[in-house]
């Protein structure tokens, strides 16, 4: 196989996700819905009700539309992860991840241009988003727009991983109510996405705590500072390295022997 | 050219599946036979190496299967038992996945797709969905599929399950061609015995191991019996496979 082949084949598979996507047209309206309602309904309620002061990369006092717009994205990716990789279960109930088994190709560059087309399609959702939040005030710069690209990439990357690796311990895909309860729930709402952590802190120590270890808490402050221009090194590092020991984990869990022990 | 197996076993946990089953297929229309839970689909399962075993070796075109794998699944097309298309595809791009998967460049693969679809008679509907097919043409659409990279080996597992006759008849007479044309190594799986022909190699399998591995008319004349049907019960002696 030469470096061609292998392109064609990620775009190939880039293409499919891309098309089943669009064949979907509910799965764009959920997704959108889903934040926006977040952003205009609650955000405004909890708007009056909370102030949210001077912190980085803000430079000065914003409103809570704005606080939470990162943590949204973040939503849309987390969801956007967790229903493509799921949609892996519906593959191999439905007999079409025998398809993939057929390739040539190595497993694991498989699964990596399967990553690949669930963060192509999560930054998709996220632009879409972040102009539909133009509408309630919301700006973002547009280097803003051009920085938080790879950072969406890699908190795509990251979260699509976990949900290939959760996709290969499932056995059947009713069981995706299960991964909202116990996966996306917890991640979303232990974490920096609605309520900065020193907020939280205030609160309650052990949820702050809590919220300090879960790896989406990061994934949210990559976005925050990058939607600003700006890097934030210790985010950077952690959801860089969760993401190398998630997509390994997952590829484990993707290999012949280890699946047919199961 | 073609699939050699040496003492393959398999087991679901304390149940045995397969017991040293010993293959050797050369090109040409090679018919396995055997009534349900014989082992058809767990040796086609290992010899597409969707499911592994440490009992016994599996070499295709003269290449071990564990140990090269990808070689293997570059000159090898499989149909599978239940459909694997995807419904809200087209033909057209359900076939361009496939051609992807197998790293062709979509300019050749749509070269072979004309050509593949034309023999297929599918032509016309290269750009509807899967889900508005009927299950000839569906099945039709998998074959078209599995002949894209223009395989040397082709792997059928009951094909025709489910088909009226004359689906059946296109199906099966287009593949028996592929053979005498491009000298292909072809593996249909069946429990049809109308789908057997004289000159068919005939593996018959029953409770997981090789009841006969012959020319089927040489098998014939060797039971001293006049057709398939009586060979099939003689070897078997399984009326539930009628």
């Amino acid at each position: 196989m030469n470096l061609n082949q292998y392109l064609y084949c990620c775009v190939g598979i880039v293409k499919r996700e891309v098309f089943r996507f669009f064949q979907q047209r509910s799965r764009l309206f959920s997704a959108l819905v889903r934040p926006l309602l977040w952003l205009i309904v609650f955000a405004a309620g909890f708007r009056a009700a909370l102030g949210v002061s001077i912190m980085e990369p803000y430079g000065t006092y914003i409103t809570y539309q704005e606080y939470i717009i990162p943590g949204l994205c973040c939503m849309i990716v987390l969801f956007n992860g967790m229903q493509s990789s799921l949609s892996m279960v519906y593959d191999r109930e439905m007999g079409s991840m025998k398809v993939l088994l057929m390739s040539p190709f190595p497993m694991s560059f498989l699964l990596c241009c399967k990553l690949i087309a669930i963060a192509f399609l999560s930054l998709m959702q996220v632009y879409v988003f972040l102009l539909c939040a133009q509408l309630v005030d919301v700006d973002i710069a547009l280097l803003g727009y051009l920085t938080a690209a790879p950072a969406v990439f890699l908190i795509a990357f990251f979260l699509g991983a976990l949900g290939l690796l959760l996709s290969s311990l499932i056995k059947q895909l009713e069981n995706f109510a299960g991964v909202m309860n116990f996966v996306i729930f917890p991640m979303f709402f232990l974490s920096s996405a609605l309520y900065p952590l020193w907020k939280m802190q205030e609160a309650s120590v052990w949820i702050y705590w809590l919220c300090q270890y879960n790896p989406f808490t990061y994934c949210v402050e990559l976005l925050r500072f990058a939607l600003f221009g700006q890097l934030d090194l210790t985010s950077f590092t952690i959801v860089l390295s969760t993401t190398v020991i998630t997509a390994i984990l997952a590829l484990i869990s993707f290999s012949p022997k280890f699946s047919q022990k199961r | 050219m073609g699939i050699v197996t040496n003492n393959l076993s398999f087991a679901y946990g304390k149940k045995k599946a397969l017991n040293d089953v010993n293959l050797n297929l050369t090109s040409g229309f090679n018919v396995l036979l055997g009534p349900n839970g014989a082992g058809k689909s767990t040796l086609f399962s290992l010899l597409t190496g969707l499911t592994q075993t440490a009992n016994g070796t599996i070499h295709i075109n003269e290449t071990d299967l564990i140990e090269n794998k990808s070689k293997i699944m570059s000159e090898m097309g499989v149909v599978f038992q239940q459909s694997t298309l995807d419904l809200d595809l087209s033909v057209k791009q359900n076939l361009l996945y496939y051609a992807s998967l197998h790293g062709i460049a979509p300019k050749k693969a749509l070269e072979n797709i004309d050509i593949i679809l034309a023999q297929l008679s599918l032509t016309e509907r290269l750009h509807d969905k899967v889900r508005t097919l009927n299950g000839g043409h569906r099945r039709r659409v998998e074959i078209a599929r599995a002949l894209i990279h223009q395989p040397k080996v082709l792997l059928l597992d009951e094909a025709t399950v489910g088909l009226d006759v004359e689906s059946r008849l296109l199906i099966i007479s287009y593949v028996r061609n592929l053979c005498l044309e491009r000298g292909i190594c072809v593996l249909w799986t069946t429990h049809l015995m109308d789908e057997v022909e004289p000159s068919d190699h005939l593996i018959i399998i029953n409770k997981g191991e090789i009841q006969a591995h012959e020319q089927s008319s040489t098998l014939c004349e060797q039971h001293n019996v006049d057709d398939i049907y009586q060979l099939y019960f003689a070897l078997t002696r399984n009326t539930e496979a009628v």
